[in-house]
């Protein structure tokens, strides 16, 4: 009992909120690739971006960061519309690698001036130490941890109801499923392509702030994951964002449960060498089933 | 004259693919576009509905000049277009296939709209909650049309509706094309089938190297010796 009760503490919760950074992040991924058809480098900064516009607001009003989700998510939409405006619009025209190209630019741009307004040194939203949460005496974990799995689950749930029911959530899967023919039908493209660009930097954003909350604020947060949302991305097949939400909540998963003791007492993998477990699914799945666990397109 | 096509030039890149067009099309008639591979029949369908650039000549409907004008402004005014291929969104369902036509200009009852269509359409009815890349090449045609007819359009351009589909499908979407047009819907078609679409259609037009080479009704170009020989295999109609 104990045993279980350590497993669920110490590695699935940590690994469902890890997880849920990454599904997070992933969908902006994922979206962007299957509308724009580019794969978007910028996205982690966008992460980084998102999450200092809360850490401004928290030294501006005394409220708890979570309340203060709007500026960073309102920061990341100005910012990523901006750069969509011009550096990538001129661009779409071209074959997509100027674009991937140009948003490997973006990133230097986005984490230059991160530095530049915020300095390059660790910030935190909340100082001190935060008492963990303890449920009927056996199970211990961070609130924010649970704030973090909680708002997840709501979110992806908000996200499969926008896309399957709204005129937009629609029109976003047409112009990813045929792009001409959702031209000929007479949509926005453009319009889908903004909100596009309005969810993914919200999301990213959100997840910014909960990786940031969850250790501290630094302007190479969002780059450092990239690599995990990209892993996350593809294991969902690219371009079907519920696919992605799952993606990262089994990346961060398998991360965290790579370094429990399932032979012997010792971590079955260090947990320096965490991080590449993500590298290691992914070109795993690269090589076996490049087009991801699930079928379809982009619900 | 719903649409009145004079002079219009056409292509990609600079590159004239169609020249010096002229076409006129009534009121609730369905015509016909016909002619060898090439001739630029799809590309004259394609720059009715601004998919390709006009390089000159001008395009009005409804004695309106809509020479310039977005495709997403042409849906507005009353003009829709099923293209050959790809002509469904595959993952979404018939039902989301029929709503995304409503988008671009959304008929004032879109509850009756449907009804109408899967009047029109009965085969769709049991297939509404199927992702439209599971149908067959026939039933994506009808799920084409009902899509492009969900925004009320008083001109329906279709490419190509036959394309690749069995004989027995050939008759029904005939079938449909006048179904269509007694619901008070112009028609505007290329047709590699000519002979059938010659049958149905009350004009034709025979384009050859992207230019007007003879015009006239149906019944006209099926007796035409030249168009006989050159384009319906040289047999009796």
């Amino acid at each position: 009992m104990s045993e279980l009760v350590g497993f669920i503490n110490l590695y699935l919760i940590p690994g469902l909120t890890i997880g849920s950074v990454y599904a997070l992040g992933a969908v902006g991924i994922s979206m962007i690739f299957g509308i724009l058809r580019f794969a978007h480098f910028a996205h982690g900064d966008l992460m980084t971006i998102g999450g200092y516009g809360v850490l401004t607001a928290v030294w501006l009003l005394p409220l708890h960061p979570l309340l203060l989700l709007p500026f960073g998510i309102a920061l990341a939409i100005v910012s990523a519309l901006a750069v969509d405006r011009f550096f990538y619009q001129p661009l779409r025209q071209l074959p997509t690698i100027y674009t991937v190209i140009a948003s490997f630019g973006v990133a230097l741009i986005f984490r230059s001036l991160t530095q530049l307004f915020w300095s390059s040194g660790n910030q935190v939203f909340i100082p001190g130490v935060r008492p963990p949460v303890i449920l009927f005496d056996t199970f211990r974990f961070s609130a924010l941890h649970a704030q973090v799995i909680v708002l997840t689950i709501i979110i992806a749930i908000l996200l499969h109801l926008f896309l399957s029911r709204s005129q937009m959530g629609r029109s976003m899967r047409a112009v990813a499923d045929e792009p001409e023919l959702a031209a000929v039908a007479g949509l926005d493209t453009e319009k889908v392509v903004r909100w596009t660009w309005i969810i993914g930097a919200s999301l990213a954003a959100i997840a910014g702030v909960f990786a940031g909350m969850d250790t501290s604020m630094h302007p190479n947060l969002g780059w450092n994951l990239l690599l995990p949302m990209f892993a996350a991305a593809i294991l969902g097949g690219i371009g079907k964002p519920m696919g992605a939400m799952a993606g990262g909540l089994i990346i961060g998963l398998a991360e965290e449960l790579a370094t429990y003791p399932w032979i012997g007492s010792d971590p079955f993998i260090s947990p320096s060498y965490k991080s590449a477990v993500a590298f290691t699914i992914m070109v795993v799945l690269l090589i076996f089933r490049p087009q991801g666990l699930f079928k379809g397109r982009l619900l | 004259m719903l649409l009145q096509v004079r002079g219009l030039t056409a292509g990609y890149g600079g590159a004239a693919i169609i020249e010096d067009i002229d076409l006129d099309l009534a009121e609730n008639e369905i015509s016909v576009i016909i002619g060898p591979n090439g001739a630029g029949k799809s590309t004259l369908l394609k720059t009715i509905f601004a998919l390709t650039k006009t390089l000159g000549g001008s395009i009005r409907f409804r004695d309106r000049e809509i020479t310039g004008l977005k495709t997403d402004q042409l849906v507005p005014l009353g003009i829709s277009a099923v293209p050959q291929s790809r002509n469904v969104f595959p993952s979404l369902t018939v039902a989301e296939n029929l709503d995304v036509g409503t988008y671009a200009h959304p008929p004032a009852d879109k509850v009756a709209v449907r009804a109408r269509i899967l009047e029109l359409f009965p085969d769709l009815r049991d297939k509404l909650n199927q992702p439209a890349g599971e149908l067959s090449g026939g039933q994506r045609q009808m799920v084409a049309m009902g899509r492009a007819l969900m925004s009320e359009p008083s001109l329906l351009l279709l490419d190509e509706p036959t394309a690749g589909l069995s004989p027995a499908y050939l008759e029904k979407i005939f079938d449909l094309l006048l179904n269509i047009r007694a619901n008070g819907v112009t028609i505007l078609m290329v047709e590699q089938n000519a002979k059938q679409a010659l049958r149905i259609a009350d004009t034709a037009h025979v384009l050859v190297n992207g230019r007007n080479f003879v015009s006239g009704t149906g019944a006209q170009l099926l007796q035409d010796d030249e168009v006989r020989r050159s384009f319906l295999g040289g047999v009796a109609p």
